[in-house]
């Protein structure tokens, strides 16, 4: 069944597609060679479109709540330009990085693996760290998520996804060591595969944060 | 000492209560010191290990679900006796109104939660993989996981009674009411929590059957040859996955109101309630659609193979679920026209649940058209199915009548309502899983449930049925108001409410009769020695009952819709029976212990979030994460079954 449904999915030839790697069995990426790690990235995929759906949410408590300020402290006066934007280049190098990962994956490069993923990780931590301080800044300043509706809602849509990215540097972690104790096999390749996903995922989100949040918070 | 003790009785177990408490008490201990002797006794303790908590196999899955919801619905049937019990008469004070608002709250959660949800999921479970010759789900590791999260929130849920206090501000919970300024104790925290524990399951079990129809179907399995049971799971696969998400936030925002002081929810601070009843709702109404659509699916099956005719309308039924399922999005707001969202909003919205009622219509005509110039045979499965048709019609006409916005502001919340939603819930859901129950049952456990004690279920259900609700619609329109616990006698309303009380005890002792059937059949039921005891139509009819652990030797390739039937009348059933020489090692998943202890862990994590011990709650998250850590470096989870043992096993089922 799976021979039939690669048949049916790829076509026949890619020449670009052609490296050493790919020669053995067929045109596909390894991460989906085998039908069993297909079908749990096709899971993943899924997984990924809930997870979008329960930021959604996230993200209309805080419309319909971000000027519920009840006299204390608005968008306008906690958000922090330099800090912000800190914070998105940070996470968008790393979903960068995060893809040259999944690449030197594609092309059998464990140790480039391995390298890019350690520096996806440390990416992350510094963009944590970087939130943690603007949290920190903020609460006190009183800027509590107890003072406000709208406080509220930022600080758990915006801590929703931290702790999305923290939950993600813990997960990458363990990829990185079986990566490292069993090289690049179809199991690791679609965990390296996924894991990336997700990162690419929470960067998603974030460009939203950054621009519904943040950039309306300070403009509008 | 002494003191502490009935400090601790009184705040925890609520002794002061009095006698409905320490019976229940006294049963829960008395029910788990059985359970506990009995296995002890037989030497049972490392077989219900084996076989059950650790199993990743679909079938044995489903049959837990089933034997969970049937439990739970006798709970959710006690709470409605006890709520009939006490509204029989007026100036009636047979519980008071604290007991009589957390009996509603939890006959509600309970009924829709962890009966309907977790039987639609037994069907799911067990039908599918077989249906689409499947030795088990995308990911049966996951499906453990998913048990055992709706296992231990129920579970949680359910012991609120007895430690600390039930959840008591309705099913829906809305806040303000459900804030801790105005609902302080453990209850609704027990509400939020076991919701979402069982929540984080569906969600996956969303993704998990989605994942398997469309990724691990037979060869030749077109998305047009699959049973329309299957497609209906599908179409709620579809569903929970965009819905569920909407009550992870609800309950997740409404629990850091109640736990860490933030205002969403509240009156102060810049709150706002009304955001958690559209959230809730955006879950709510899909969630109805969500558990019927599968009954629709289960009508479908039943109906084709007792009128012995191919399903009328094929196409128009597929196209029906997807569009019920798409519409089923734009129509939450009826749930509360009168909040004041303005006429637009109202008449986008009245439009939107009207228009349901034409695919639904479609499917009830093809129902019909497919009985017509059948050759009916009125088996208890028909039987439950020819019930649904009216009874549906008449609550669905009334869903209609409710999403009339104007008119509703005079409907809203009255009797009219509760009489039309447990007119489709009962009439759809219930008919329609007990239908599934008694069609697949034999393919479960290899034996049919006994025609003659289903029978007088069957008369009691559905007379005790209309006896319950069809005065209660009158009761609506006569002013009658949902969670009212008594009302004085000059009203009018006592002859109705005892009626309709008579039909709720008429109903129960159906739900007794479904009992004793139960057991009257394990020993005594019809055993199922073809596999095929109804004349079936789809290929969960091709293998033997009970299925092998592998359900299928061999794959098959499907080359038609109804493909059991279609071998059945050109004589070629042996096209399924698998060739030893074409019989291959199977691969199948391992049993783990891991999705019990995931369960285990998130229920001690719910449990300490519901009392703010923090403790068990981190200790709880932490078991969660070691588990999931656990996984993540396990490689070796699958085995081989060796050819002979295949080989051993079919023979021995005459097939080979």
């Amino acid at each position: 069944m799976a021979v039939i449904e690669r048949e049916l999915t790829q076509p026949a030839q890619h020449p670009e597609r052609e490296s050493p790697s790919h020669h053995e069995s067929g045109h596909l990426p390894p991460e989906y060679r085998d039908h069993h790690q297909s079908v749990r990235i096709f899971g993943f995929w899924l997984f990924l479109a809930t997870d979008m759906l329960l930021f959604a949410c996230l993200f209309a408590t805080y419309l319909v709540l971000k000027t519920h300020t009840d006299g204390g402290p608005a968008a306008r006066d906690l958000f922090d330009v330099p800090g912000f934007s800190a914070e998105t280049l940070i996470l968008l190098t790393s979903s960068f990085t995060g893809g040259l990962a999944t690449l030197a994956m594609r092309r059998g490069h464990q140790k480039q693996v391995l390298g890019w993923l350690v520096a996806t990780m440390a990416l992350g931590l510094c963009f944590l760290g970087l939130e943690v301080k603007e949290f920190a800044t903020d609460v006190s300043a009183g800027a509590t998520m107890q003072r406000s509706a709208f406080l509220s809602a930022f600080f758990t849509l915006v801590g929703t996804h931290g702790a999305h990215v923290s939950y993600g540097i813990l997960w990458m972690f363990m990829v990185l060591l079986q990566v490292a104790r069993r090289g690049i096999t179809a199991v690791t390749a679609r965990k390296v595969f996924i894991v990336n996903l997700y990162w690419h995922f929470l960067d998603v989100v974030w460009v939203f944060i950054f621009t519904v949040v943040y950039l309306f918070g300070v403009v509008m | 000492m002494l003191e502490a003790l009935r400090n601790f009785a009184d705040t925890y177990l609520m002794w002061h209560e009095g006698p409905l408490i320490w019976g229940s008490d006294a049963l829960i201990l008395l029910t788990v010191i059985g359970i506990v002797a009995v296995l002890t006794y037989f030497k049972k303790w490392g077989w219900l290990w084996r076989e059950w908590l650790t199993t990743v196999d679909h079938k044995k899955i489903g049959i837990m679900y089933m034997i969970a919801a049937l439990l739970m619905l006798f709970r959710g049937g006690v709470d409605a006796e006890l709520m009939r019990t006490q509204l029989a008469f007026p100036g009636n004070h047979f519980l008071d109104a604290e007991h009589y608002n957390q009996i509603f709250t939890t006959h509600g959660t309970i009924m829709i939660l962890f009966m309907a949800m977790p039987f639609i999921f037994a069907l799911f479970n067990i039908v599918v993989p077989l249906q689409i010759g499947a030795r088990d789900v995308a990911f049966p590791f996951l499906n453990a996981v998913s048990f055992w999260l709706f296992f231990f929130g129920a579970l949680l849920f359910n012991i609120s009674f007895v430690f600390g206090g039930s959840p008591d501000a309705g099913w829906v919970s809305y806040p303000p009411l459900s804030e801790l300024e105005f609902d302080p104790g453990p209850g609704e925290n027990y509400y939020l929590l076991g919701i979402q524990i069982s929540g984080i399951g569906s969600i996956a079990t969303g993704i998990n059957f989605l994942a398997t129809i469309l990724k691990m179907r037979a060869p030749g399995m077109t998305l047009m040859r699959m049973p329309l049971f299957t497609w209906s799971v599908l179409a709620a696969s579809i569903m929970i996955i965009f819905a569920f998400p909407a009550l992870t936030v609800a309950l997740a925002l409404l629990l850091l109101d109640r736990i860490a002081g933030t205002h969403f929810f509240t009156m102060l601070h810049g709150g706002n309630p009304t955001m958690f009843v559209n959230l809730f709702w955006i879950w709510g109404h899909p969630e109805v659609y969500i558990v019927v659509l599968p009954a629709f699916g289960a009508f479908s099956e039943i109906v084709a193979t007792f009128s012995r005719k191919r399903i009328f309308g094929y196409g128009s039924m597929v196209s029906s679920l997807m569009l019920i399922s798409i519409i089923s999005y734009f129509v939450w707001v009826h749930h509360f026209f009168t909040m004041g969202a303005g006429p637009d909003v109202n008449t986008f919205f009245a439009i939107a649940s009207m228009a349901v009622a034409i695919p639904t219509g479609v499917k009830v005509f093809n129902w019909l058209f497919t009985m017509f110039q059948g050759r009916i045979r009125l088996s208890l499965p028909m039987l439950w199915a020819i019930a649904f048709v009216p009874c549906f019609a008449i609550g669905g006409a009334t869903g209609v009548m409710l999403a009339v916005a104007p008119a509703d502001y005079q409907y809203h919340n009255s009797y009219f309502l509760i009489a039309h939603f447990h007119q489709t819930l009962i009439g759809g859901v219930v008919f329609g899983m007990l239908a599934g129950m008694y069609y697949w049952w034999p393919k479960m456990f290899g034996f049919k449930l006994d025609e003659r004690l289903g029978r007088w279920a069957f008369w009691f259900f559905n007379a005790g049925f209309y006896v319950c609700f069809m005065p209660q619609y009158a009761l609506g329109f006569m002013g009658m108001q949902r969670r009212m616990y008594v009302y004085p006698a000059d009203l009018g309303w006592g002859p109705l409410n005892l009626v309709s009380t008579i039909g709720a005890y008429l109903m129960g002792i159906g739900f007794l009769f479904i009992v004793a059937q139960v057991v009257y059949s394990i020993r005594h039921g019809e055993r199922d020695l073809t596999g095929d005891p109804w004349d079936g139509r789809t290929l969960e009819w091709s293998l033997p009952s009970p299925v092998p652990h592998y359900n299928f030797a061999a794959i098959p390739t499907v080359t038609d819709r109804d493909m059991w039937w279609v071998l059945k009348n050109e004589g070629r059933t042996e096209d399924l029976q698998p060739k030893s020489a074409d019989l291959k090692p199977i691969h199948m998943p391992k049993n783990s212990g891991a999705p019990f202890l995931i369960g285990v862990s998130f229920f001690v994590a719910g449990f300490g979030f519901v009392f703010n011990w923090w403790l068990p709650a981190v200790a709880g998250l932490c078991g969660v994460a070691a588990c999931l850590a656990w996984r993540s470096f396990q490689y070796d989870d699958e085995y081989s079954v060796p050819v002979e043992e295949v080989m051993a096993t079919e023979i021995s089922l005459g097939r080979l």
